[in-house]
């Protein structure tokens, strides 16, 4: 009966009609492919809905994580999606303004830079302040998202912490922590959250005033709206954020 | 040493020009390609903002550091392995030459392991307040052990063809082995040194992985021009572009350098 309800389904999406607003990831697409270029911050996040949606509609998700940038520059040489969600809103900007994305844009998640030490703080650090003296703190450079948000925050903060690295990934900056390298490094709560017990974090007061929000869209090449969209409802959809808020993602 | 004939001498047929037609433009295509989509006109401008001056002038001082390393290490290296024999000798060369195959993160990865703040050297080190990673001895050390190989492969390479006779009359005429050394086999030398020097310098201006995984980026202090230009590639896609025009440029005048000695060398053999 499901399975009849399913194609019956999928037989009214294929021939346009598009289900009524409200209802969240109907049985919709048994068999169909849907292509999501995500931010790599969100892989964890999304591979876990993809397969809670993939088991909810039948609908298979293909996922090609990579930095927000780099996604803009693949869809802009035409690679093929359905979906684009970015880790910020200057990087899908310039995919709306190139008319790559199909609507307005939605944001569906938050995440704020918080500072990652050795697991049990030994070096006793307490946000971006004089604990960091003499200790070595690594972060992202200016021109990156992470590295853009901590110079907003150093300026709220008034603060001008000296790092010794200023790396071109949030995943070099944790590596140099995890490695021991490093005294301290700034990345984003999510990824202090998924490098388990190898880091502590700790939250930089004042963090919660710059937030970095994740805006999600369907493109205008994609070759099935319907699908597009089922998913991103069910990303902005309670269940899907309840999985964002399991990886440490905040509400928008 | 065998007197090598002219190429007039050995014509080649001539649908062999096919197939290195098609090789030669197999390399040189992605470089035209980049050269057309560089900002010719702004490249000054892009050439002289203080991260591209900095990048630059990081990048000249650390490989010049690292070709001193790389000859004073690398020439005992060579000469060595080219005149020991027997397994160990074997594996000597093979270890010597490593570095040149592996993956530029694979190395950056050892020189992690061995010589950062918990590693197996590097713990040591720490114990006594000398810490390598963040620092510009990082990025030496890093090139050093990548280009090495190239010189210490042409350096021994050249030792194997070299004519004995030379060597062998001035022992026989009483020079101690450090003065053949010095007054006829280095000499002797001079062309595949340079050589290898030039190819050497060449691999450590592109050193990249170790810099990356061992000595982070930090304008001015490890941010080597390919650094630079993998974070400008995110910020400003054209000065990635007007940096690697610099750094081909290097490459290709260090190239010809070297092809220019080996042509030299083996003119001179031709008589």
């Amino acid at each position: 009966m499901k399975k009849l309800v399913a194609s019956l389904a999928a037989a009214l999406v294929l021939a346009g009609c598009s289900a009524p607003a409200g209802t969240s990831s109907p049985a919709v697409a048994s068999g169909k492919t849907v292509t999501v270029f995500a931010a790599a911050s969100l892989k964890g996040a999304f591979t876990k809905i993809g397969d809670a949606f993939g088991a909810e509609t039948g609908a298979k998700v293909s996922y090609n994580f990579n930095g927000s940038s780099a996604l803009v520059d693949q869809l802009l040489g035409g690679a093929p999606a359905d979906v684009f969600a970015s880790a910020d809103e200057s990087n899908m900007k310039k995919a709306t303004d190139a008319a790559l994305t199909a609507g307005k844009p939605t944001l569906f998640a938050t995440n704020v830079l918080t500072l990652v030490v050795a697991p049990g703080n030994p070096a006793k650090i307490t946000g971006l302040d004089a604990s960091l003296d003499g200790k070595k703190l690594v972060v992202c450079a200016v021109g990156v998202p992470c590295g853009n948000a901590l110079a907003t925050l150093e300026k709220n903060l008034g603060v001008s912490p000296k790092p010794v690295s200023q790396e071109q990934t949030v995943t070099d900056v944790l590596g140099k922590v995890t490695s021991g390298e490093a005294d301290a490094g700034v990345v984003y709560a999510t990824d202090a959250k998924s490098a388990g017990a190898k880091v502590t974090a700790v939250a930089i007061p004042g963090s919660e005033k710059v937030v970095n929000n994740y805006p999600i869209a369907a493109t205008a090449s994609t070759k099935d709206a319907a699908l597009a969209r089922a998913y991103i409802d069910y990303v902005t959809g309670p269940k899907g954020q309840a999985i964002l808020t399991e990886f440490g993602f905040g509400k928008p | 040493m065998s007197r090598a004939r002219t190429p007039q001498a050995r014509p080649l047929p001539g649908w062999l020009f096919v197939p290195a037609g098609l090789a030669l433009a197999f390399v040189a295509l992605p470089i035209a390609g980049l050269l057309t989509r560089v900002p010719w006109l702004r490249l000054p401008a892009l050439l002289a903002t203080p991260e591209s001056v900095d990048a630059l002038a990081l990048s000249l001082q650390t490989c010049a550091a690292s070709l001193i390393l790389t000859i004073v290490l690398g020439l005992p290296l060579a000469l060595a392995i080219a005149r020991s024999t027997g397994p160990w000798a074997a594996v000597a060369r093979v270890l010597a030459v490593l570095p040149m195959v592996l993956p530029p993160v694979v190395a950056g990865l050892a020189l992690l392991v061995t010589l950062g703040r918990r590693g197996l050297l590097g713990a040591h080190l720490s114990a006594f307040g000398i810490e390598i990673g963040f620092t510009t001895l990082a990025v030496v050390i890093g090139q050093t052990f990548v280009a090495m190989p190239y010189f210490v492969i042409a350096v021994e390479a050249a030792l194997r063809t070299l004519d004995p006779g030379f060597e062998q009359v001035a022992a026989t005429l009483g020079a101690s082995p450090s003065r053949v050394l010095s007054r006829i086999t280095l000499p002797l030398l001079a062309p595949a040194f340079v050589s290898g020097a030039a190819m050497a310098l060449a691999r450590a201006l592109g050193e990249f992985g170790a810099t990356l995984t061992f000595a982070g980026s930090l304008q001015g202090v490890t941010q080597t021009l390919p650094q630079a230009i993998y974070l400008a590639r995110e910020v400003e896609p054209d000065a990635a572009l007007a940096l690697s025009v610099v750094l081909l440029g290097l490459a290709a005048a260090l190239m010809a350098v070297s092809g220019l000695v080996n042509r030299a060398a083996s003119g001179v053999s031709d008589g």
